[in-house]
């Protein structure tokens, strides 16, 4: 088991090894969360910056009290109330944040790479909260964590994402993390936003949601990121809810120890019927809460990662 | 290159932790309020092996904790980020005489860490310290109640205390100098 990285950019470059070092350690750091006095201090004294130049709520709070319960202090940064908005650049914006001495960016950002263009000319430590349609590294790690708590395993698991995956960074992220780990990845939606390009991950393609979800451990709900789409990616959306949405009738397919992840924010009445959400196997609320543990654990990491760290030519 | 000398093989290791378990059961008379707590990872062997004698000197179980101290060490910046281990307190420690138990003792950073750590889960009426070895070299000032041997050694050594569950291998405690 060992960590030696400085920043945590994307899942695409971590080994099984590192991965399983951060659910390994996130299960420590979900105790401390259990106790009474739900604070430590391994990072006391270091300062963490919360850079998101994309909105966000869940994500942000979640590193926010991360950092919180590790005794650093935390800035968060909003894009609307910003010198970005007065025309600065993001690497001015950076390294004005570094001259505060910040010690961990996390930033969140439309365009792809840009963690890793930080982390290119950056002393402190950058943690991606999701790039564009790229990665969301910590969301796949919280899922592995949780299916890893719920099921004991991944490995030879059937784990099934079901709706947006073109546009998802959650997809991709969630993707590399569980091929890695040894599932069986099936991705389903509409052909437009599921391109069998992406069997070339390793990944099955269905288009038939049936089919999809009858063998699946795990089924991953993901929303319609209509933000990102530049044109309509399906005649509409009920057509979307007919053919793909999770309701009563396809929940009767699957396995009866299937698990319902979903990442946030759901779209009740879409992707996933609103009494489903609230079933007994959903394990939504579970996920947020894990979440708080996994970005606990990736500060921590991050923090104690010494030496040079090849950032890749993005 | 290095070299290693026996200082205890699994007979001594043995002989040690009787006598350390009726020097705890000496000093404290109320055995109700006893409890163990191993210190990650070479503490929670001693907890496990130290439980089981004492619950045999005074007729009823001991309980036992296993804590980890890597989010409360002074030194992180200093090295590699540790592998964290699980910390579990099955019980509470408020107003308990907490036995804490390491392998090694040495410049007592751990065991400040582990008594910041405690301080999160309750206030115990006090604690006291068993050690297998007591090696020196003491940083802060922190006394062991109860020790296995003392060892003096030189800074570029290093005590390897190596504990086999279900016979496996022999019990066996080696003081190694780096070449």
């Amino acid at each position: 088991m060992s960590w030696k990285r400085k920043h945590l950019l994307d899942i695409e470059s971590l080994t099984a090894d590192e991965i399983h070092t951060v659910l390994d350690t996130a299960r420590a750091f979900k105790a401390v969360s259990a106790r009474a006095i739900k604070k430590v201090p391994a990072l006391r004294g270091k300062t963490v910056v919360n850079l998101f130049i994309e909105p966000s709520t869940r994500t942000r709070i979640s590193f926010e009290l991360a950092a919180q319960r590790l005794t650093a202090d935390i800035v968060n940064f909003t894009a609307e109330a910003s010198s970005l908005k007065k025309g600065e650049t993001l690497k001015d914006t950076a390294r004005n944040l570094e001259a505060l001495n910040a010690d961990i960016i996390i930033i969140r950002h439309s365009a792809t790479g840009a963690p890793h263009f930080l982390a290119r000319f950056l002393n402190a430590s950058v943690i991606n909260a999701g790039d564009g349609a790229h990665e969301h590294p910590t969301q796949a790690l919280l899922d592995t964590f949780t299916i890893l708590e719920k099921k004991g395993r991944i490995a030879g698991l059937n784990v099934t994402i079901l709706g947006d995956i073109l546009y998802s960074r959650v997809a991709r992220s969630n993707i590399w993390a569980l091929l890695k780990l040894g599932a069986r990845v099936t991705l389903c939606g509409p052909a437009t936003l599921v391109p069998k390009v992406f069997e070339q991950m390793g990944c099955r393609v269905s288009y038939n949601v049936e089919e999809a979800i009858a063998d699946a451990d795990i089924i991953n709900l993901l929303r319609i990121q209509h933000e990102r789409q530049r044109q309509t990616m399906f005649p509409s959306l009920n057509e979307y809810i007919s053919l793909f949405g999770l309701n009563r009738k396809r929940l009767a397919l699957i396995k009866p120890d299937a698990l319902i992840m979903h990442p946030g924010p759901i779209n009740r009445g879409v992707e996933i019927d609103s009494e489903i959400a609230d079933c007994h196997r959903s394990v939504i609320l579970e996920q947020v809460t894990n979440g708080l543990a996994v970005r606990m654990a990736v500060l921590f990491l991050v923090n104690g990662g010494k030496g040079p760290q090849e950032i890749g030519a993005a | 290159m290095s070299e290693s000398t026996l200082i205890l093989n699994a007979a001594a290791i043995r002989r040690a932790l009787i006598r350390i378990a009726h020097e705890i059961a000496e000093r404290n008379e109320v055995s109700a309020d006893v409890v163990l707590v191993g210190i990650q990872r070479g503490g929670v062997t001693l907890a496990q092996r130290l439980g089981a004698l004492l619950a045999g000197i005074w007729g009823h179980p001991v309980p036992i904790g296993n804590l980890d101290v890597s989010m409360h060490r002074d030194d992180l910046d200093g090295r590699l980020t540790p592998t964290v281990h699980p910390t579990v307190i099955p019980f509470d420690v408020t107003g308990k005489t907490v036995v804490l138990l390491d392998d090694v003792l040495f410049s007592g950073r751990t065991v400040r860490a582990a008594m910041d750590a405690l301080n999160d889960f309750g206030r115990p009426q006090r604690i006291q310290l068993a050690v297998l070895i007591d090696r020196g070299h003491r940083e802060l000032p922190i006394k062991a109640d109860f020790v296995g041997k003392n060892v003096p050694t030189a800074n570029g050594e290093n005590i390897l205390v190596q504990f086999t569950e279900e016979g496996a291998a022999e019990d066996v405690v080696q003081l190694e100098k780096r070449a």
